[in-house]
């Protein structure tokens, strides 16, 4: 046989119908849905006289609308202060009501970021096809399944059929082999490999993370990497499962029980690429070449070393790009040439689909243990990514610790990581971000997003401009 | 859906790489629940001086005098003119609705975000790849032009300019023929109802667990 990538398998075992015109009818597993993208698909539905097709296989959560102070939550729905917002977190909610949509409501305990309580409800699991009208998505090709982002018409679509119209991408695979130093972190490898290969250098591309340092990683970590797969222009990110991925799964509420979860770990055994399966492209990274990263622009491929200083357009040679950086450095207010240490922050935002799970949290207050986040900073917050974060952060300890720092612990949600609740940047405010994405305006109206992973942005806090948390953990810094 | 099939329109420039969709429609306007009106607030951070707020009327905005589509000689334009990856971040549906609703049927880049390339199918809007070099053709060409139009023909797959140039580009069959049709590719995939529920027997049986149902 054919040696297969674990993209193939995936893709193969969901085949419903191949058809003429090169594109097939792909069956999808377990759907996602949120406030935001799924309003208009459920009034599509609704208009055509359609119904969904497997209520089942669907979980929805209200993350992106929802307030993240304990104050605004603990009035639940009256809580949110925004009208607007209201009405979209009430027509989920309604939505899911008419049609008996399993959906973690917005106090319920199990509540988080769509993307956190997939794989920790065990909801999401390995060999699934996991879709949902959210590019982060691809968090779930950490438990070796094929996730990704949808349209809300692919939403309506996927309401109605259980399938989704496809083409098949290409393979991509990305290899990092080696040992992480110490302080670098699974965010940092993203954001190395974005640098290197642009945010459109996996386009049309299934993007599956390969080599030492992915199999030595956690599931946590995997999900960080898997979530910025579609930074790098994949729609999919995936890692094979091994027995890092089963230990994960096992015992998570919706996981398979009994003689079912014997079943289902020896098919999921296969779902890795074989041996000399191929490859569209490969790129290799050393696992020791690889420091902590601090972006400096406007796209997530805009981004160096902490170490490095921000680029001088004038060394550009590619006209479009030149232009690109001198926009960017606008926009950031920067200089070229400017050390990347000298960046000074206001606001530190720990959280998002990317960096708010519990390893997250560990160790950003791994970090702030016993120091205070910088005078000069306006604001620090730390919002876990689900409830069940919290209680589990909160067991531990770790809330107290932000809050001895001068950090605010605040209740789960996407929060600052697009803005779209009330909590974002001040014009002009740079802000040291476990988030996801730089763009323009993102965090706030003229706001500056860099991004980091969570030590490094419990680092800056306590310095008030970016350092080395390398340098940092070992002594006390200036 | 809505079809395509051929366009003649004025051309309008967004000259950067890397358009997000962050950029093609903020987030604050996504609290919407409906499909229409996003068109006022297209590159809403890039037209206006102020910040916009959702369901606001910006006929009295300030807008920003530095932006092409701001321009007079670009009013009414019905195709963008860009840059390489035009469309990346979100998934948001919103950015293709806010195009379609200022008035964009037609998209011309290097290359477009994988999932934002889907949903203009979705939307009647037909983004077209071209080379690096034939986009910068047509820039240069647009910018020297007032008035410069694009007739472009999806079943001949040609992008011909004022002067009788022809630039052809390639597509799928299956995105080119939803969209020549306008089919509604919901009805087409549910007259296939009996091979979904095949599918799902024969599921049930080698992977059990992934049919159990949820539970609240
Ligand atoms: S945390 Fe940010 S990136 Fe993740 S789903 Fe929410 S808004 Fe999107």
């Amino acid at each position: 046989m054919q040696p297969k990538t674990l993209y193939d398998k995936l893709w193969d075992s969901h085949v419903v119908q191949e058809r003429d015109d090169g594109s097939a009818l792909i069956y999808i597993d377990r759907h996602i849905i949120h406030e935001v993208t799924s309003p208009q698909a459920f009034e599509g539905l609704r208009l055509a006289g359609r119904k969904p097709w497997r209520v089942d296989s669907i979980l929805a959560t209200p993350d992106h609308n929802v307030p993240t102070t304990e104050d605004e939550r603990a009035s639940g729905l009256e809580g949110i202060a925004d009208p607007v917002s209201l009405i979209q977190v009430k027509t989920l909610d309604d939505n899911c009501d008419e049609y008996g949509i399993v959906e973690f409501k917005i106090n319920d305990p199990r509540q988080g970021i769509v993307h956190i309580i997939g794989p920790e409800t065990g909801a999401c699991l390995p060999g699934m096809t996991v879709v949902c009208g959210d590019s982060h998505t691809a968090t779930n090709g950490a438990l070796g399944a094929l996730a990704h982002g949808i349209g809300t018409s692919e939403v309506e679509h996927v309401l109605a059929t259980q399938c989704l119209v496809s083409k098949k991408m290409k393979n991509m695979l990305v290899e990092v082999n080696g040992t992480l130093g110490p302080g670098v972190t699974p965010k940092d490898v993203i954001l190395a490999i974005i640098g290197k290969i642009g945010t459109d250098g996996a386009n049309g591309h299934a993007l599956e993370f390969g080599g030492d340092v992915f199999r030595n990683m956690s599931m946590e970590g995997r999900m960080t990497v898997c979530n910025m797969a579609i930074e790098a222009g994949a729609r999919a990110g995936m890692v094979a499962v091994d027995d890092t991925t089963i230990e994960y799964v096992r015992g998570r509420t919706y996981a398979p029980k009994g003689e079912d979860w014997e079943r289902a770990v020896a098919s999921w055994r296969n779902l890795h690429s074989d041996p000399g399966a191929k490859f569209d492209r490969v790129v290799t990274l050393r696992a020791e070449d690889i420091e902590p990263q601090v972006s400096w622009g406007t796209s997530p491929e805009m981004v160096g070393p902490v170490g490095s200083t921000v680029p001088d357009p004038a060394a550009e040679t590619d006209a479009n790009k030149r232009e690109g950086i001198v926009r960017a450095l606008e926009y950031m207010g920067l200089e070229p040439g400017q050390p990347i240490k000298s960046i000074k922050i206001d606001r530190v935002f720990i959280g998002s689909c990317t960096n708010a799970r519990i390893e997250d949290m560990r160790a950003a207050a791994q970090v702030l243990k016993g120091r205070r986040v910088a005078d000069s900073v306006k604001q620090a917050m730390v919002v876990p990514g689900s409830g069940a974060v919290k209680a589990q952060a909160e067991a531990e300890g770790l809330d107290k610790i932000f809050l001895e720092a001068g950090l605010e612990w605040r209740e789960p949600g996407c929060s600052m990581c697009l803005a779209m609740n009330a909590d974002r940047l001040g014009a002009g405010e740079h802000c040291a971000s476990t988030s996801n994405r730089n763009f323009e305006g993102r965090q706030g109206y003229g706001g500056r997003t860099h991004l980091v992973s969570p030590a490094m942005a419990a680092a800056a806090a306590v310095a008030g401009h970016f350092v080395d948390v390398r340098e940092f953990v070992a002594g006390e810094p200036a | 859906m809505k079809s395509f099939t051929q366009h003649t329109g004025l051309v309008a420039p967004m000259d950067r790489a890397n358009v997000d969709t962050d950029m093609i429609i903020p987030k604050q306007f996504l609290k919407s629940i409906k499909r229409t009106g996003f068109g006022k607030n297209l590159f809403d951070e890039l037209r206006y001086l102020d910040e916009g707020q959702p369901d606001q009327d910006c006929t009295g905005r300030p807008l920003n005098p530095d932006f092409e589509l701001n321009h007079s000689r670009y009013q009414g334009a019905s195709i963008l003119l860009t840059r390489s990856n035009f469309g990346c971040g979100s998934s948001r549906e919103h950015a293709p609705w806010a195009l379609d609703d200022y008035g964009f049927r037609c998209l011309i880049a290097p290359s477009f975000a994988d999932i934002f390339y889907n949903n203009c199918f979705k939307n009647g809007i037909l983004p077209v790849v071209l080379s690096e070099e034939e986009v910068e053709t047509l820039f240069q060409q647009m910018y020297a032009n007032e008035g410069y139009q694009l007739a472009v023909d999806l079943a001949a797959q040609t992008v011909t300019t004022p002067d009788g140039q022809v630039f052809t580009f390639e597509i799928d069959n299956f995105r080119k023929h939803c969209l020549l049709e306008g089919l509604d590719d919901i009805g087409l995939t549910l007259e296939q109802s009996d091979a979904i529920k095949a599918y799902e027997a024969r599921r049930r049986e080698e992977a059990p667990w992934l049919f159990d149902a949820l539970t609240p």
